[in-house]
Order: structure tokens, then sequence, then C-alpha cells
């Protein structure tokens, strides 16, 4: 019985997926009567493309054959507008990375400080409440202007839109470690650093991991429209390139990947946190 | 009569509260603490006990008043004062051979992992916790973490071990196995200890003088019972020692009633010197136990100047 019981989430799961992919096959499939066009017309296109009784949207096996194909070949080079999906990929993630972890950087010891000192708390949560909802893409010519880099640029954002839940979650963290255990270090004459690093860090650390799994869900979010904007390479750029090129299938090819990556950092993310939660 | 290892004077604290108003928990509070004494301090919740640990562990400060340890003034948190908190207070992240290990490398930082680990196994031995030294906080009952409270207050040999009613979280049974196991290594080690509590029974089994506060606000200590028992004490026949029903009853009576009604306004009575009373003699016991043993005077406390 239980065991048939863990088996019906998986199977509904399939059921769902092959019902959209019947819906999707259905809804492209190519007009049954092809329509005839004007003869002249016909003889200069040809009779397929006159007949026009294909959408440039894909079927399903259009879009499996687009894939397989990617995934045959992710990292081959034909010049700037011609790159593997894999190479873009990697430079979304590159960006991402560095962007995220320069964020860290800065978010994590500036959070503690914040989180340490009510005062400090007080006086810097006006500016952190008034930057927070600043959309990153809001950032973005500031950024082109003053960096005069799009590359740069770019990582300025990620940067930007990642600092702001690392920084609330870490301060929130370390405000709200548990009095007691403070109580315990300075009865027994443990220094602020020690404290610090052996009482704060761990307990405050599965809420800091927390906003940092935040952070990078939104990186994630945010990276393929600024490389929309700056262009050269990356997934959005890749995105923005392909609906020029008015290329669907690629575009669907590019926003599964983007999904399966964007789920990929997050369960690195969880694994990670699950290392430093403990259990009360 | 040895210096008493604490000395309190006249201390007394006051909380403002949001509208301004002042509230005077305890005021003007004496008493003190010889070295390898078991005191209790027994009185109703508001009374201000915790604020009178705190202010012994020196986590909290008081408004008026000196807490003297060992002649010095206390100035803030020490490792000579260690404190068995009431939620136990272990780290969750560290296992019990970890949360005592923190306690021992802050005292000796300087001893190798080693050193540290062989000590702390030492102490996990006594609190009888051998086996379950990699265990986390989590997969312990609250016996066993409040064993290892124990073991972590204990093991950087304190002067003077402060406990906040280290057992009321437990069940019964529980309960009564730690008290019988906390006088045990009390009479292995000798260590002094200032505990609070509100059971009466736990007072009586553990202590040798019993502080008895008048409920708050204003509190102040009614009077010193001194625990007439002899000390080799165990749970089993506690109840049968004569001196037990005429302690317990005074207690309750206390409790029950003096608490409140105490004004302290009594010509007699003099907040510098509580009464020190000794409820489990009677006439002819009293007689008896004065040839034996004089009575000790209240001590006459150094009045504070300015």
């Amino acid at each position: 019985m239980s065991r048939l019981m863990n088996w019906r989430a998986p199977m509904l799961s399939l059921l769902v997926f092959f019902l959209g992919i019947g819906v999707w096959h259905a809804l492209t499939l190519p007009t049954a009567a092809p329509q005839t066009v004007n003869d002249e017309y016909a003889a200069l296109v040809g009779a397929a493309a006159a007949t026009g009784q294909k959408s440039a949207f894909p079927t399903p096996a259009d879009f499996g054959k687009k894939v397989w194909q990617h995934l045959n070949e992710p990292f081959y080079d034909r010049g700037p507008n011609d790159k593997g999906i894999g190479i873009q990929l990697g430079y979304s993630i590159g960006r991402v990375l560095v962007g995220y972890l320069l964020a860290a950087l800065v978010a994590v010891p500036l959070g503690f400080l914040i989180g340490m000192s009510p005062t400090v708390y007080r006086a810097l949560d006006p500016f952190i409440q008034v930057l927070k909802p600043i959309s990153p893409l809001a950032w973005m010519p500031l950024a082109l202007f003053t960096l005069k880099d799009s590359a740069v640029s770019a990582i300025f954002v990620i940067f930007i839109c990642s600092v702001w839940p690392m920084l609330i979650n870490t301060a929130f963290g370390v405000a709200s470690v548990r009095r007691e255990w403070l109580n315990v270090a300075r009865t027994l004459e443990v220094g602020s650093f020690r404290t610090a690093f052996r009482v704060i860090l761990p307990a405050a650390a599965p809420t800091i991991m927390t906003g940092m799994r935040i952070s990078i869900s939104i990186a994630w979010l945010v990276i393929v429209a600024a490389e929309m904007l700056v262009g050269g390479t990356g997934i959005g750029y890749f995105v923005w390139n392909e609906w020029n090129n008015l290329s669907i299938t690629n575009i669907l090819t590019a926003i599964l990947s983007i999904g399966l990556v964007g789920m990929m950092l997050d369960l690195m993310m969880a694994k990670l946190t699950k290392l430093v939660t403990f259990a009360e | 009569m040895s210096e008493p290892l604490i000395r309190i004077e006249g201390i007394s604290k006051q909380f403002t509260g949001r509208d301004g108003a002042v509230t005077t928990v305890f005021e003007d509070l004496h008493f003190s603490v010889d070295p390898g004494e078991f005191v209790c301090l027994i009185g109703h919740s508001g009374c201000g006990k915790t604020t009178i640990l705190n202010v012994l562990s020196g986590l909290d400060q008081t408004s008026s008043g000196y807490v003297f340890v060992g002649g010095r003034e206390v100035s803030g948190p020490s490792l000579d004062r260690a404190v068995i908190f009431q939620s136990h207070a272990l780290m969750p992240w560290l296992t019990v051979m970890g949360n005592i290990a923190f306690a021992v490398s802050s005292r000796w930082p300087e001893w190798s992992r080693e050193k540290v680990r062989k000590h702390c196994q030492e102490y996990i031995d006594l609190v009888n916790l051998t086996g379950s030294e990699k265990k986390r906080p989590a997969e312990l009952s609250g016996g066993m973490k409040q064993r290892v409270g124990i073991a972590r207050a204990l093991s950087i040999r304190p002067k003077m071990l402060l406990m906040d009613e280290p057992f009321s979280a437990l069940d019964a049974l529980t309960r009564g196995v730690l008290q019988e196991e906390v006088l045990r290594i009390c009479a292995e080690t000798k260590q002094t200890v200032f505990m609070i509590t509100h059971d009466v029974d736990e007072a009586i089994l553990l202590a040798d003088k019993i502080v008895l506060m008048t409920n708050g606000p204003h509190a102040k200590i009614a009077e010193i019972v001194v625990n007439t028992m002899p000390r080799a004490r165990t749970r089993h026949d506690l109840h049968k020692h004569p001196h037990y029903y005429r302690i317990r009853n005074h207690l309750i009576d206390f409790l029950v009633d003096r608490s409140k009604a105490f004004a302290g306004d009594s010509p007699d009575y003099d907040p510098r010197h509580p009464p020190l009373v000794r409820p489990g003699l009677d006439a002819t016991d009293a007689v008896a136990a004065d040839v034996a043993k004089p009575l000790m005077p209240a001590k006459p406390l150094v009045a504070v100047a300015g």
C-alpha cells in the first residue's frame, strides 16, 4: 500500500508531462489541408514555403531534436553570434558566481556588524529599506556610465541584487542569537572574537545560508535580463540573439536550460544549508 | 570563622517601566555564602531570584549595593563562578563533548586537544554520561541535557556553582535522580553552591542554609533557615529524620502566608542581619545543639560607607 503511495507522485508527474507534450503536439500540428496560394508566388518561393503550413513554433519532436543537437555539441564556438549553449551558460554562471561571491564578501561581514549592534542596525535600516526594493536593472545605466564596461556592469548588477537578502538575513540571524548562548560565552569569559566565530556564527549560520539561497535564485533570475541588455555572451544574450534569428526552438532550449541550472544552483545551496543546520 | 566566599551587601534592583514608573524588585539584601556551603534561595516568582543569580554571576548589575567574591567586588562574569542555566543553554550545533570542550578550552586556552578531551571525559563520566560523548543535545533527554550543563559548569573547576532552578523543567523522577547526583558530586568535590529553587523538598535535601525571600516588589530576605539535618542525606530517608517536617512546615508556612505578610517593620528586624532560624530543632534539641555546637552569631557585616 505504502509502496504504491510512494509511486503516486512520480506517476502523476509523468502524466502531467505527457499531457503537456500532447497538448503542445496537438497545437503545433501542421494544418491538415495545404493552403493553395497564387501559382506564380508558389513557383517563386517553392511550394512548401508558399503554403505556410508550418508555424515557427516547433513541435515537441523538433524541440527534442534541437535539444539533442545542443547536447551533442554544447561547447562549439563559431564566432561571436554562434556559440554553443554550454559556453553561453558557462558565461552566465561565471558572472553570477563572481557577482554573488563579491556580494557575500561584503554582505556577510557587514550584516554581522549590523546584527551585533542595535545602533548600527537602526542607523543603516532606512538605507537598506530604500535600496532593497530597487530593481537591479535600474542600476544598469548608472553602472554602464560609471564603470564604462558592460561585462563589469553585469557583474555589478548581480552584486547589487544578491547583496540585500544576504545582508538582511545575516543581520537578522546575528541579532536573534539566543541570549543564553551569549550568556554562556560571557560566563566563560570568552573573548569577543572567539564568541563571534564559535557562538554567533554557528548559531546564525542557518539564517545566513537561507539568505544566501534566496540571493543565488535572484541572481540567476537577474542575469538573463542583464545579459539581454549588455549583450555579447551569456544565456540571456543567447535568448535575445535567437529572438532576432526567430529561432523559437533555440529560445525554448535556452528557457529549459535556464530552469535546470537555476534548480541546480538552488539544490546546491539547499545541501550547504543542511550542513550548517542544527536540530534543537 | 573563615571569610565568606560571597558577601552581598545591601543590593537592590530597580526597573524603569515604559511609563517611567520605577519598580523596585528587591532592596537592601544582605547575606553571605561560606566556602563549601550549599545555599538555596526560595521565594515566589517575581521576587527577583533570577536577577540575584545573574548579579552573582556578573551577567546583570544591581542598582545599588555590592557583591564581593573572595573579598573582591564583582565587576563582570568570571570563570570562577560557573552557571547552570534553567534551560541548560547547550549549544545545539556541538556534541556533548564539544559543549564541554568549549568551556574547558575557554578556561585553559593553552591546553592541547588531547588534554582537553581527557579532562572533558572525566566530567562526562562524573555525571554518568559515558557513551553519549558524540551525541548532540537534540538527541538527549531533558535530564541528560542538564547533566551536560552540570558537567560543563564543573569542568572549569569554578570556586562557586550558581544554579538557576536547574531541575524545574524536568519530570519528578529525573529530578530526584539528578538531585542525588548533585548531592554526591558536591560531597565529592566540596563545591560551594548557590541555587535558586521553588521546591521546598529540593532545598531541604540539598541546602545547608535556605534563604527565604518575601514577595516582590520590594522583596526582602525575611530570614535564613539553617538546615540542621546531617549532611549525609538521601531522598530515601530524608522524611524519616525528626527535623524534616519541622523545617518543611516552617518553609511551607512561610511561602503560603508569611512571604506575603512580612513587612520587615518589626523593631527586631535588621535587613543587615536577617534572622538565622533553626526550625528543625525543638526546645530540647536546641539546648542540646547549643551545647554541642554553639550557635554562630550572624556575622556583623561591614556597613558600606557612602
